[in-house]
């Protein structure tokens, strides 16, 4: 409040004559001026801090990938991916049981995507548009499910498949994978679905259309792109998730599984490029869907 | 033939009642606009009639038609809301050409509405574009345009122009009622903007509280309006309001204002005779109010507190005992703040107002408000 009457003060100066300097202000504004300016450094050093401790990694991840097997068993580690080789992934590619459960990962992400996503859009359409009785206590009853840990669900599902007789079937994962995102997911697509003003399907429902035209021609075109950012994002926690695919499979494990199974037989170079094998989709990801994501967290995309 | 009929209309939700027991008719090709303040029930009013809102009692007509139960898609209407509510991922000739084509008209049919419909509001160059690359008045056209493509003979808008700023608002007022006039559609318009509903309607209803307090001619309700609430709502400033004393003096009424002795219209004689020694307020607009700056023996003398020069009239001002009024004169009149002027009431201008029931006293009062 202090500042910002300074700062009227200030502009009335300028518009009066010449230009007027910070250094030609009274002492406590310049103090005022200086002490903000240190503020904003202080924010900056700090979101600086945070994105290098996320980045670092990454980086390092990312060039020893790209290096050849020799320069990554040596020590210390190289900064950057000089001489460059595709030797250590090519070597990962090719290791025994990779390529099956890349497959695996790829079928069991594409299905928990469709399931997820052929769920979640009518539950988060209904959430976000109808006033029906418990729709508080439907909403909190999603989240629910994620306050059991999914180590306590994991081994009485593990019987129960067993039981069933889907135990180790890449289905099944794929079925599990879908009610681990599904809350994430319709949260995600009913708060895409209540970004799209009503007036526009009143409109549409008086130009002629019924309550499922009205979705087809004028709602969902204009969710498809969040829509759309969330079934990615499923795919990628599908793609990553790693404990239910160890418990609930043996022979026809995901890419997460196997790697952590190889984890303390295999070498650093398997090593790095199964981890930046497995984080491309992620880093895609975060790319083109970051925007749609925030609307999660109610701040507007435009 | 597309007269909308409502019949004992009531719309609740959950406790409380929107629109209560409310019947209209509007005849074909009429303007009628519903005014009243937010909260009145005039857009849920509407909205029952597009069928975007059921009524929960009563029966909705459109021509011969009960459409009460019916889907707004089957109710042969079309609407222009209050955001536009334009179709952002369609471009503007696909918005207009909407409604056309969910009925299935033939494709040079299509275009040839489109282009008709365009160029009634002046945006045929824009057909390629999209929403989002057209100002605020762009789109409105869009929304009028995508409405009258359709050829429906109702036309329903919700505060169609209040997201305009005021030029462009002023521009489009006198725009849209030469189109309406036009394309003769059987219009509701929504406002809470009195000089809207004033200069546009071919008739208001001024609603307040769920019902329909008055429904007549734009002149009517300013000149006569039903009730205290009309009277305070319509016109620039509303209507001044000022505490009398009915008193019978030689078998004639009579009403005194403090000192001030006002002599009522022989019309009015037997209904302010009835209520003799009571209260009653006078209401005055002050642009019927003569102003004079001399004395006169039928003229009151009063305090002129604040002049407001507007231009084509200078505004006052005035206290009278507890009451502060406004008085507009011709801008040369010579008055300061603080000065005496001398103001006279034409009898045949005053409206008297009971105070209990808060009705106005006319004697022909039932011909102000329509019958069910």
């Amino acid at each position: 409040m202090r500042l910002a009457l300074q700062r009227r003060g200030l502009g009335q100066l300028q518009h009066g004559a010449a230009r007027v300097r910070v250094r030609d202000l009274p002492v406590e504004q310049q103090r005022a001026i200086r002490a903000r300016q240190l503020r904003r450094a202080g924010t900056y050093a700090v979101a600086i801090a945070v994105a290098l401790w996320i980045l670092l990694p990454i980086w390092l991840i990312g060039t020893l990938a790209f290096s050849a097997p020799a320069d990554v068993r040596a020590y210390p580690k190289q900064a950057a991916p000089i001489p460059f080789s595709t030797e250590t992934m090519e070597f990962f590619l090719n290791a025994e049981g990779v390529l099956p459960a890349t497959r695996n990962s790829i079928v069991v992400a594409g299905l928990t995507l469709l399931l997820s996503t052929a769920i979640s859009a009518p539950a988060g359409y209904a959430i976000a548009r109808y006033f029906f009785r418990g729709r508080d206590a439907y909403r909190l009853s999603i989240l629910a499910v994620r306050a059991f840990p999914i180590v306590i669900l994991a081994v009485p599902l593990a019987v129960t498949f067993r039981t069933v007789g889907i135990y180790d079937e890449v289905y099944s994962v794929a079925l599990m994978h879908t009610a681990l995102t599904l809350p994430t997911t319709i949260l995600v697509v009913s708060s895409v679905f209540a970004s799209v003003p009503r007036e526009l399907e009143e409109a549409a429902k008086v130009f002629g259309c019924n309550a499922v035209e009205a979705f087809w021609r004028v709602v969902l075109p204009l969710a498809l792109p969040g829509v759309a950012a969330s079934a990615i994002f499923t795919f990628v926690m599908s793609w990553n998730e790693v404990f239910a695919a160890v418990v609930l499979t043996l022979e026809n494990r995901t890419l997460p599984a196997l790697i952590l199974y190889n984890l303390d037989k295999s070498g650093d170079p398997f090593k790095f490029a199964g981890g930046f094998f497995m984080l491309v989709p992620s880093l895609i990801f975060i790319f083109f869907v970051r925007r749609y994501l925030f609307n999660m967290w109610g701040q507007i995309t435009k | 033939m597309a007269e909308i009929r409502i019949e004992n209309a009531v719309k609740t939700f959950g406790k409380v009642v929107a629109v209560n027991q409310v019947s209209l008719t509007v005849h074909d090709q009429e303007f009628v606009v519903l005014l009243g303040p937010s909260g009145c029930g005039k857009t849920t009013l509407l909205r029952t009639v597009a069928g975007l809102g059921m009524v929960d009692s009563g029966r909705i007509m459109i021509g011969d038609r009960d459409v009460t139960y019916l889907p707004p898609k089957d109710r042969n209407i079309s609407m222009v809301f209050q955001g536009y509510a334009i179709f952002p991922h369609m471009n503007v000739f696909d918005n207009i050409a909407f409604g056309l084509k969910m009925k299935r008209a033939p494709k040079e049919e299509i275009a040839r509405r489109v282009r008709e419909a365009a160029e009634l509001l002046h945006i045929e160059e824009f057909l390629e574009r999209f929403p989002s690359q057209l100002s605020g008045g762009q789109r409105q056209r869009v929304a009028v345009a995508r409405a009258i493509a359709v050829h429906s003979g109702v036309l329903l808008m919700d505060e169609p122009l209040s997201n305009l700023d005021a030029l462009l608002r002023l521009r489009m007022r006198a725009e849209l009622k030469r189109l309406l006039n036009e394309i003769k559609a059987t219009t509701i318009y929504v406002t809470h903007d009195q000089i809207e509903a004033l200069s546009m309607g071919d008739r208001i209803a001024v609603m307040r509280n769920g019902e329909i307090l008055q429904f007549d001619t734009p002149t009517r309700v300013y000149d006569v309006p039903a009730d205290r609430f009309v009277a305070g709502f319509i016109g620039t400033p509303p209507m001044n309001f000022l505490e009398g004393q009915i008193r019978r003096e030689n078998g004639t009424p009579c009403v005194m204002i403090g000192d001030f002795a006002l002599a009522p219209i022989p019309e009015m004689h037997e209904e302010l005779l009835k209520r003799d020694g009571r209260s009653i307020i006078v209401g005055i607009r002050a642009e019927n109010m003569e102003t004079l700056s001399e004395p006169a023996p039928d003229a009151l003398r009063v305090q002129v507190l604040v002049v407001e020069p507007l231009g084509s009239q200078n505004l006052l001002t005035i206290q009278i005992g507890e009451d502060v009024i406004k008085a507009s004169t011709h801008p040369d009149f010579p008055v300061a703040p603080n000065q005496d002027v001398w103001i006279r009431f034409p009898g045949d201008k005053i409206r008297w107002i009971d105070r209990e029931t808060g009705r106005t006293i006319v004697p022909d009062l039932e011909k102000l408000v329509s019958a069910p």
